[in-house]
């Protein structure tokens, strides 16, 4: 039987599916009993979940004019 | 209680879609707006991923510029194998590689990664009993879900502020993995590490940014 800290060390791997089967099996049975890791294993999605809400969080970034310059030039080359 | 972790993250990973497919034709036929379209949601976080390597404003927003310069070359190989993003990384990875080799002022990430030595586990250690059960089981949390997380914009600015305070290289991994949706291959890819190395930084860096959530979230 897995210790809870064990079942945490290998919370990443595994969310990521990377841990061989019989590992996976330990854990998932253990999280049957655990409720205690089942919150700390939720609480890490959760996490992964709302860094996907920081993308985006710059303010979208104006062309510089040498890159819009780039790019006509750039077209420009291939039509001739 | 319904338990979804099991399933794999990297199901949610951009794969390269119609939307890129799309933006590739109207980048070849020369459509301006698409190009300033994609300058202005990426060179954000171009920028952003390059001053962890350079400090200087100027030399990061340079090593963009160039990038932007050679993806133009690029793109009419592009094969589409990888999204436009994660080839775009790449090109980004490779060009700060390349000047940090004739210019002291930017760090290799491979120093980077050998200087990020502290345990996830210790992290925790505190929290467990000798035995390995909890000490002080993980509080619950005023919100369970993504959405009700969303609508706290003061702990999503914590979040975004502790993503920041980050050791540099956990801070990279986990920017691309799971804020720009990379896959763990992908991420592998464009900063040349192994798949190891890369979950370990992930490890250390989701770790510690869910402890970061419980201090403003835990009741």
């Amino acid at each position: 039987m897995l210790t809870c800290r064990e079942v945490t060390s290998k919370a990443t791997e595994y969310i990521e599916g990377t841990l061989p089967w019989t590992t996976r099996l330990q854990i998932r049975l253990h999280l049957m009993m655990c409720w205690m890791c089942r919150r700390y294993l939720a609480q890490l999605e959760l996490t992964t979940k709302a860094l996907r809400h920081l993308a985006g969080r710059d303010a979208p970034t104006e062309t510089p004019t040498p890159l819009r310059e780039a790019f006509r030039q750039w077209t420009n080359e291939r039509r001739r | 209680m319904t338990f979804t972790v099991n399933q794999r993250a990297d199901a949610r990973t951009e794969t390269p879609g119609a939307g890129d497919r799309e933006l590739l034709e109207r980048l070849l036929a020369g459509d301006e707006a698409a190009f300033e379209t994609l300058v202005a949601t990426l060179h954000g976080p171009m920028l952003r991923f390059v001053r962890t390597f350079v400090s200087r404003a100027d030399v990061a927003e340079e090593v963009v510029q160039e990038t932007w310069l050679t993806v133009l070359r690029g793109l009419q190989g592009f094969e589409g194998r990888s999204s436009l993003k994660t080839w775009i990384f790449h090109i980004l990875a490779n060009r700060a590689r390349t000047r940090a080799t004739r210019d002291a002022r930017v760090i290799p990430f491979a120093d980077l990664l050998a200087a990020d030595d502290e345990t996830a586990d210790a992290m925790l250690e505190s929290r467990f009993t000798p035995d390995g059960r909890w000490s002080e089981p993980p509080a619950r949390w005023q919100v369970e879900t993504p959405e009700a997380l969303l609508m706290r914009g003061e702990v999503m600015a914590q979040l975004e502020a502790a993503l920041e305070t980050l050791p540099p290289a956990q801070r990279i991994v986990v920017t691309l993995r799971d804020v720009e949706g990379l896959s763990s291959e992908e991420v592998c890819n464009v900063l040349e590490i192994s798949e190891t190395n890369q979950r370990v930084l992930l490890h250390r860096g989701r770790t510690r940014l869910r402890r970061d959530l419980a201090d403003a979230l835990g009741r």
